[in-house]
């Protein structure tokens, strides 16, 4: 897997919106790749840049607010934000698959689940001939089966309202896998749902990704969910990602104060009370603060922290913080105490 | 002071939310909340677990009296809160408050947080100086005075639900309702709220009923815990025991699934059990015991008897078939009825 | 801890005065960004300067209109069926009198036509229907609702017409039977809002709060539906000043010799295609006006629409 070219690479990536009052500099240098095969996580708070980022890989921000002013997102090799409307047509379901984040918003709930199935189908196939309704009933149940969805005939006629929230959740899922693409991104695919019912279906799509060998990003604000099903795991902060690490690693030694803020704040479950959180709030991006973004509220700021932004520093093998508290690098072992 | 300050005495809260066939029109009936009672005593947390169709939220709205019981009733402090029906008399209103899960919509978009806030007040401290109590809130609070203009929009996620939080201490109530409070939240500014609540809670000698999915919370917040499904309470039990030696299997279903971040909490959790299936529609509930559909331990009599609350240790009780005496077992289990005999 | 450790010096530090100051400038930063919003089209603006030019000639009409008495009893039979002129833009009409001058005092009427209705129809659909949605359900939202109905199931113009033609034919009097068939249009928009409104948890708050109804009406539900009333009075506003114009040229309104848009356009009508003048211009006016009120409202309803980032 090292050593190779990475099936999806973002280099260097600003996003700006424009709005009432100025310009809001939400991504800021964004650096990020996914290997073939990987399972790659995101995780960062509301308001970090997260969907932001997502939404560019697809090129689906919100025109004409939306602003690239620099940056590169190689798929395969190809720069996205270069491609004509016919080769990212082409992409969007083919190459690049996205569930969303509330599956009843995702299914428009005037159609019939076999409705909407209907253009994917069409839009998988790699026949020269029109699909009869025929051939694309058919097809619709394999990817409803796959995501263990009982009875799928009967499920093809229903509406999403008749399902519930996990059901809807895994139709979403089988959409998205329907076209067999080469990188699925999730974001945030058991927010919404119950914590047994979420556990359900983060384990099926780990048992689809292994078996499809599909490559994910997958985005969320829970640590808790990202642990047992990534490889590897971004920390995002106010528009450019801060730490990187295997996850295992990350969950063992986090480094950037802010992966350890947020490491402490989760309730354990075994007592001990409950942590205070980070204290102040995420910065505005109107006018977003000199330097690494995260020094307003960094219990270890530095004056350096205040006027340059820190690079990723090469920490270990994999393994890169974003802070200038490892600016020599620096072996295992973290600089600050947990 | 250690009485109990709510007493929950067989609630059911039913919806009809349609009717069947043209002709007969048989109503659909939603049983949101299907006979609870329990106890929550001054001064503690009490936690209300349960995931979607479970009733907590139900729970909480009929508390306030946002909603009427079908069955049951409620005694605050020895009083009936639904003598008068709909009309509650503002002395009770004042005493119990919510703060709602959605902090979006919970705050009125078009009014400033001075409004916001000078509403409990006007209505009932009239004679006091709005503006400088509505201040006083939001120094209790810890938030600047300058928020006072502000639209809630203005404000993060976490800000809008400590001002939620502050509105709900206007009315000085002694019992508070939290229906999630913190769900909607992300992990870093979660733990401000629940300090900010824990704090609020020794100074003004608050009850708090609190209701929320994460379990994680709840093992550092509640001094009992509930846990619901499909509107029946499943066990009830001091919070300690309740995560070391949780009896019902719904509860180590739940526990199992929680995700944890170390080794060391996941070696706390009871062994994994995968929960298969849906959770099933609360207008449709299994015959029997309503979560026999998705139990590892089910027996024939779960599908046919709904089982009775029986003590399974001090403080701790638990619905199940699996610790019901064999008296109690006889006294309910026909073979030869097809129906299920709620023996409560 | 003990109780008294966490006591906190309470030190109010903000005056009344600083805090209306600081309303003061959260209202103009809302106009900002509304305005802000609304200029990103440039119809909207043609639309809304459209509006205020209309409003003001109609306000001003006396000293802006270069033959004000043209508009009275007048006749001038030297001068009349002139075309269009430096001394007449838009020529005179059989009997001599300024087009220019008639069509400006013609705004005037139309403009007071769709104020007035509105001023009418507006309070009393909007009234009921919040009524009726807030008690959903009850015989209060079933009577209103059916009222509104039985207005809304006879056709509009017809009952225009019915109510004008019994009436004596004015200005008034039509603006009455317009007022009549148009109030359940806001009753239904208003029904509609107020009953997914009221779902929202700001207004169960203010219930288990305890505040009175007409609070939660007119300070709760009310201001967040502003957006789409005004819309709707914009586009409205069109609308009335067409069908008040149709009234007057089947001679149900404004009575010649006054000078009413429909009214002058009827009166030229037996002289086209010759004396183009006499009707085209009255009903080109009413095409402006009409077209500047239905891109402002066009605008409006992109301004509140319009997503935050």
């Amino acid at each position: 897997m090292i050593g190779q070219p990475p099936l999806l690479e973002i280099k260097d990536l600003s996003v700006h919106f424009r709005v009432y009052g100025g310009v809001l500099r939400v991504l800021d240098g964004v650096n990020f790749h996914v290997q073939a095969g990987e399972k790659v996580g995101l995780v960062g708070e509301t308001g970090c840049g997260k969907t932001t980022a997502m939404k560019a890989i697809l090129r689906i921000l919100p025109e004409p607010q939306a602003v690239v002013p620099q940056g590169e997102i190689r798929f395969k090799g190809e720069d996205i934000l270069k491609m004509k409307p016919d080769r990212l047509r082409k992409l969007r379901g083919k190459g690049i698959s996205m569930v969303f984040q509330d599956p009843t918003a995702a299914l428009n709930p005037v159609f019939t689940v076999g409705q909407q199935l209907d253009p994917i189908i069409r839009h998988a196939s790699s026949e020269n001939h029109k699909l009869s309704r025929q051939e694309v009933r058919q097809r619709s149940s394999v990817p409803l089966r796959e995501v263990a969805l009982a009875d799928p005939e009967r499920l093809l006629r229903s509406y999403p309202i008749q399902l519930s929230g996990g059901m809807r959740q895994r139709v979403c899922i089988g959409m998205a896998l329907a076209t067999n693409p080469e990188l699925l991104i999730a974001d945030e695919p058991g927010t919404s749902l119950d914590v047994t019912i979420q556990d359900q279906v983060l384990r099926l799509l780990h048992d689809l990704v292994e078996r499809k060998g599909t490559s994910v990003i997958l985005i969320t604000h829970t640590l808790g969910v990202v642990r047992e099903t990534t490889d590897r795991l971004y920390v995002m902060y106010a528009g450019s990602m801060v730490e990187v690490a295997p996850t295992q690693r990350l969950f063992a030694s986090p480094l950037h104060p802010y992966t350890q803020g947020l490491m402490a704040s989760v309730p354990r479950l075994s007592g001990g009370g409950v942590a205070h959180g980070i204290p102040g709030r995420i910065p505005t991006y109107l006018s977003p603060p000199s330097g690494c973004r995260f020094h307003t509220r960094c219990p270890h700021v530095m004056d350096i922290c205040r006027k340059e932004k820190p690079p990723p520093f090469q920490v270990d093998d994999q393994h890169a913080v974003a802070c200038f508290l490892y600016k020599d690098g620096g072996g295992a072992t973290s600089r600050v105490p947990q | 002071m250690t009485e109990d300050i709510l007493i929950i005495e067989g609630l059911k809260k039913h919806f009809t939310i349609g009717h069947h066939g043209v002709v007969r029109r048989k109503p659909i009936t939603v049983k949101a909340v299907d006979g609870v009672s329990l106890k929550v005593r001054r001064g503690e947390t009490f936690g209300l677990v349960g995931e979607s169709g479970s009733g907590k939220s139900t729970i909480a709205y009929i508390t306030v009296g946002m909603y009427q019981p079908t069955a049951g009733t409620i005694y605050f402090e020895g009083a009936d809160l639904f003598t008068n029906g709909r009309t509650r008399p503002a002395a009770l209103r004042k005493q119990i408050q919510i703060v709602f899960q959605d902090p979006g919509s919970s705050l009125n978009p078009r009014r400033t947080l001075r409004q916001i806030l000078e509403l409990p007040l006007r209505i009932h401290q009239p004679d006091t100086d709005p503006l400088m109590e509505a201040m006083r809130l939001l120094d209790l609070v810890e938030l600047p005075f300058e928020y006072l203009h502000k639209y809630p929009q203005m404000l993060s996620g976490g800000e809008k639900q400590i001002v939620a939080i502050a509105r709900a201490l206007a009315t000085k109530p002694s019992l508070i309702v939290l229906d999630e409070p913190t769900s909607a939240l992300d992990v870093s500014v979660q733990g401000k709220i629940i300090n900010l609540l824990i704090r609020l809670q020794r100074e003004f000698d608050l009850t708090y009923l609190f209701i929320t999915h994460d379990l994680s919370l709840m093992r550092n917040l509640a001094s009992r815990v509930g846990i619901m499904y499909l509107g029946k309470l499943c066990e009830v039990a001091e919070t300690a025991t309740f995560f070391q030696n949780p009896q019902h299997p719904y509860t180590q279903m739940l526990l199992s699934s929680i995700p944890v971040i170390s080794e060391a909490e996941e070696a706390l959790k009871p062994a994994k059990i995968v929960s298969t299936g849906e959770i099933p529609s609360p207008v449709d509930v299994p015959l029997g015991c309503s979560f026999h559909t998705r139990c590892p331990h089910v027996m024939d009599i779960c599908r046919q008897v709904d089982p009775v609350m029986v003590e399974t240790g001090s403080g701790h009780i638990a619905r199940c078939h699996l610790f019901e005496q064999p008296a109690e077992l006889v006294a309910g289990f026909h073979p030869e009825l097809a129906h299920t005999g709620a023996v409560q | 801890m003990t109780h008294q450790a966490e006591a906190r010096e309470f030190a109010p530090t903000l005056t009344r005065s600083r805090v209306r100051e600081l309303e003061r400038k959260n209202r103009l930063d809302n106009l900002g960004r509304a305005w802000y919003k609304f200029s990103r089209n440039p119809l909207s603006i043609v639309g809304a300067a459209t509006v205020l030019i209309v409003t003001l000639l109609a306000i001003f009409a006396p000293f802006v209109a270069p033959y004000p008495e043209h508009v009275k009893p007048f006749t001038d039979f030297a001068n009349a069926s002139l075309p269009p002129s430096l001394t007449h833009a838009f020529g005179t009409d059989e009997i001599g009198r300024d087009i220019l001058s008639r069509v400006i005092f013609g705004f005037r009427d139309a403009l007071l036509m769709g104020v007035t209705v509105l001023a009418l129809v507006v309070p009393v659909g909007v009234l009921l229907g919040l009524v009726a949605g807030y008690f959903h359900g009850t015989r209060i939202d079933t009577v209103i609702m059916r009222l509104t109905d039985i207005f809304l199931a006879v056709p509009p113009l017809v009952l225009a017409l019915a109510i004008a033609s019994v009436l004596k034919p004015n200005l008034f009097n039509a603006m009455m039977a317009v007022s009549l068939m148009w109030w359940p249009w806001y009753t239904r928009l208003v029904y509609g809002l107020t009953s997914a409104l009221r779902n929202e948890f700001f207004v169960a708050s203010a219930e288990t709060l305890g505040a009175s109804t007409s609070h939660i009406l007119f300070r709760e539900l009310l201001p967040n539906m502003v957006s789409p009333i005004f819309t709707k009075m914009s586009l409205d506003m069109g609308w009335v000043i067409i069908i008040g114009s149709m009234l007057s040229y089947v001679g149900l309104g404004v009575q010649p010799p006054k000078p009413g848009l429909g009214t002058m356009v009827a009166s030229g009508a037996k002289f086209l295609p010759d004396l183009w003048w006499i009707s085209i211009f009255p009903g080109l006016a009413i095409v402006v006006v009409v077209l500047g009120f239905n891109l402002l409202g066009d605008g409006l309803r992109d301004l509140f629409a319009a997503e935050e980032i």
